[in-house]
């Protein structure tokens, strides 16, 4: 695609319209599928409930999530008095840009990713622990007591589990011997059975339970916690800039979906040898998460804060830390199941 | 020495509990049979619920069948009103009987108690089934007589029969 494009419009100009429309390729399908799982999250929260949940807008709803695009675009903006402007403005485009951002590695199917960087799970790790930026800038340009509570808790929150996201991934990245995404799907060929959920298991579950915090989800949604907070570091945003971190945490959301896919779960791989690899396992399986993602919304209270800390620090970070020493001995003496690196040729 | 023997006393099962994620999966469970349940929601505009007789609604001045207004101007709905939202001014008519020349209802003051229904000796100021009466405007939720007599005539038939029945209570 880079080669037409430059042969097209010359070397330069020819690479940049060639990334462009990728990006693109990948950003509006992104958002306009962001509408639907919109939707659906509302729509599994409803159900949950015995609610119907939207049912008006074009045919079962499925319009509503464009309607309320249209009724935020139509809002009018409200700065309080007191607010740094600049960065009150710049907050919700910081989350927005560092979700997106995130996308740009990861692999749809073989050969389907923006950028192959060889280092895509450092980079996601590295773009997503900058969305505790928006949040904070968010918070503190408030100006407002509330915002800036609910920024502190998130700051706290993010990073605790930060920590122990980035050791759970340490464990798949020993069984890999390689930090590229594509390489990481690789090396789980062979059916369900090779994926690596089944041996690291309990670091599945810690993973997931990481990415509702990470992402600021229910149960661990306390920077926003509506009963003590009123909407945390979002009270004071409205119209488009509340619309763009709506979108920044669903976008968030959705890539942890992906990599839990990815990491655990073969990404594009087929489940069994006699259907073949595509990226439609890929979406089936973001789907099958985010389906999880909504439900524990619908059924999980929300953690107190000093409950959270203690599950991030007490529980998730030994655990973790553990499984990583656990894994370094497995695959160090070699046990199929933990060592893959023969799968890629070796370390790379 | 209190200390040791909590730990050495360990509760395995609320310990299995914790780490296998129980309460979680049974939560889970749970949410997955609500899931599938029979919907109870009312589609609200389309679909609306059962109202009792006794639905305290918008206001609405009845007549006589002969077309007469029934409001005798005693004021009892003004005297017992506890949000004093009504106001009444009386006169004697041409013909001698005594009616009034403004009964103004501030439904924004309202707490539709229905005690000016229950004091008026001739069942003119009444309650009806009506609760779709939202406004733009302040202004407009300010009702006076014509309102209110308008409102009597549209919602009569509604009205008559709500009293009916629940006139054996009365």
């Amino acid at each position: 695609m880079n080669e037409w494009f430059q042969n097209l419009l010359g070397e330069n100009l020819g690479l940049f319209v060639s990334i462009l429309a990728q990006s693109l390729l990948l950003v509006v399908p992104l958002l306009v599928a962001l509408a639907f799982l919109m939707y659906m999250d509302r729509k599994v929260w409803a159900a949950v409930q015995m609610r119907k949940g939207p049912n008006i807008v074009g045919a079962f709803g499925l319009l509503q999530s464009f309607a309320d695009f249209i009724k935020y675009i139509a809002k009018e903006v409200i700065v309080p008095a007191g607010a740094d402007k600049a960065v009150f403005f710049l907050a919700p485009m910081v989350t927005l840009v560092t979700a997106m951002v995130a996308w740009a590695v990861v692999p749809f199917n073989d050969g389907w990713y923006l950028s192959n960087a060889n280092v895509g799970i450092l980079f996601i790790m590295a773009v997503s622990s900058l969305e505790v930026y928006g949040v904070i800038m968010g918070g503190w340009a408030s100006n407002s007591k509330y915002p800036f509570l609910g920024a502190l808790r998130s700051a706290a929150q993010m990073i605790s589990y930060e920590v122990s996201l980035g050791l759970i991934i340490i464990g798949i990245l020993i069984s890999t011997g390689s930090l590229n995404l594509s390489n990481i799907v690789n090396a789980q060929q062979g059916g369900i059975f090779s994926w690596y959920f089944l041996p690291h298991f309990p670091m599945l579950i810690l993973f997931f339970v990481s990415a509702l915090a990470e992402t600021n989800r229910p149960p661990f949604d306390l920077p926003e916690a509506e009963a003590e907070l009123v909407a945390g570091y979002q009270v004071e945003y409205s119209s488009t800039p509340f619309l763009l971190f709506m979108i920044g945490e669903l976008v968030a959301v959705v890539l942890m979906c992906a990599l839990l896919s990815v990491l655990f779960f073969g990404g594009w791989l087929s489940p069994v040898s006699w259907l073949p690899d595509s990226f439609f396992w890929m979406f089936a399986k973001m789907f099958v998460f985010f389906f999880l993602f909504a439900l524990v919304k619908a059924a999980v209270p929300r953690y107190r804060y000093d409950q959270l800390m203690r599950l991030g620090w007490k529980v998730f970070l030994p655990l973790s830390l553990g499984w990583v020493v656990f894994v370094a001995f497995m695959a160090h003496w070699d046990v199929a199941t933990y060592a893959r690196w023969d799968l890629l040729g070796g370390v790379n | 020495m209190q200390e040791t023997q909590k730990i050495s006393k360990m509760d395995w099962t609320r310990a299995t509990q914790y780490f296998f994620l129980l309460d979680f999966l049974g939560g889970f469970w749970v949410a997955m049979k609500y899931f599938f349940r029979p919907k109870a929601t009312l589609n609200y505009p389309h679909e609306k619920g059962p109202l009792s007789p006794r639905f305290r609604g918008e206001h609405a001045l009845r007549r006589y069948p002969s077309g007469e207004e029934r409001c005798i101007a005693c004021k009892l709905c003004e005297a017992i009103c506890p949000a004093q939202a009504i106001t009444i001014d009386a006169e004697p008519r041409e013909d001698g009987s005594r009616r009034t020349t403004r009964y103004d209802i501030d439904m924004t003051k309202c707490i539709y108690c229905g005690f000016c229904q229950e004091a008026c000796p001739v069942d003119a100021i009444v309650e009806g089934p009506n609760f779709e009466f939202a406004t733009e405007t302040r202004e407009e939720l300010f009702y006076n007589k014509e309102k209110l007599l308008d409102n009597g005539a549209r919602w009569e038939v509604e009205i008559a029969r709500n009293l009916e029945l629940d006139a054996p209570y009365r």
